[in-house]
């Protein structure tokens, strides 16, 4: 089940492509923080990527930090595996920090049943929007911009007016 | 003509396919019976050379012959457009093609 409005981000501590390990309270000094659960293999994820950079480019001076976390099982989906996550995020030239779940611990706390799918929290690190980035998986077909409103919104000290919307992509893949 | 079209349930992609699928089927006036069958675990997947969801075969020939090489998944597939882009479903054109 997924976190609901309002809860307070559940710990993490996770390796990330970089060589690092990256912690929740690693993220303290930005003020809004998106969690994104993600993957490699995902035609969903690698639609919304460059949108995911796009946001990271355009609100990273700004207070606003994103993180994506893959959860999936790398046993029945090799392409999700850790070695082939860096080379992705290398490929792909991710702006953004890229962590392996490989236990599924996080993914249990928070709860994603797609990816992509959105966990964005205010400063006070609770959870302010949770769903999909924005609403076609076609680029040049979006009309609403969920994540960039809620952004805007909490940069702006209001609260995003939508809240939660429905997730689309593929399901996360859980250990058997 | 045959036309199969086969899906894992776990994708969210495969009514727009199917969608599409029946279009260009209709737009072109082809009168067959589309032959859905929904992949369920890993073992017909291996069986049917699924190679992730959804997948579209004319007369057993896929309608996007790279993307038919991965192996079988029970997974969303990837289908690579001109444009570089990548998409959860085959395009128009693919299909068109395929059934020429």
């Amino acid at each position: 089940m997924s976190l609901t409005m309002a809860t307070e981000a559940p710990h993490f501590e996770l390796p990330g492509v970089d060589g690092r390990d990256h912690s929740l309270d690693d993220y303290a000094q930005f003020p809004v923080l998106a969690i994104v659960w993600s993957c490699n293999h995902c035609p969903y994820v690698q639609g919304w990527e460059s949108r995911m950079k796009s946001i990271q480019q355009d609100y990273g001076d700004r207070g606003f930090r994103l993180v994506a976390i893959s959860s999936n099982d790398a046993e029945s989906h090799p392409a999700d595996s850790f070695d082939e996550m860096k080379a992705r995020a290398e490929a792909e030239g991710f702006n953004f920090d890229y962590l392996f779940d490989e236990d599924q611990s996080v993914a249990r706390r928070y709860g994603p049943e797609r990816t992509p799918e959105v966990f964005l929290f205010d400063e006070g690190r609770r959870l302010v929007y949770h769903g999909a980035i924005d609403d076609n998986r076609d680029e040049d077909a979006v009309n609403e911009h969920y994540l960039r409103d809620a952004i805007d919104a909490l940069l702006d000290g209001r609260d995003p007016a939508v809240r939660e919307t429905p997730p689309v992509g593929c399901t996360v893949k859980w250990k058997a | 003509m045959t036309v199969e079209f086969l899906y894992w349930a776990g994708c969210p992609s495969h009514p727009e396919a199917r969608e599409l699928l029946e279009e260009v089927l209709q737009a072109r006036g082809i009168d067959v019976a589309v032959d859905v069958r929904e992949v369920r675990t890993q073992k017909e997947a291996r069986e049917l050379a699924f190679p992730g969801s959804p997948t579209i075969r004319v007369d057993g020939r896929d309608v996007d012959l790279a993307g038919a090489e991965e192996p079988p998944s029970l997974s969303c597939r990837i289908y690579r457009l001109a444009n570089g882009r990548v998409s959860p479903v085959p395009t128009r054109e693919q299909i068109e093609e395929a059934l020429q």
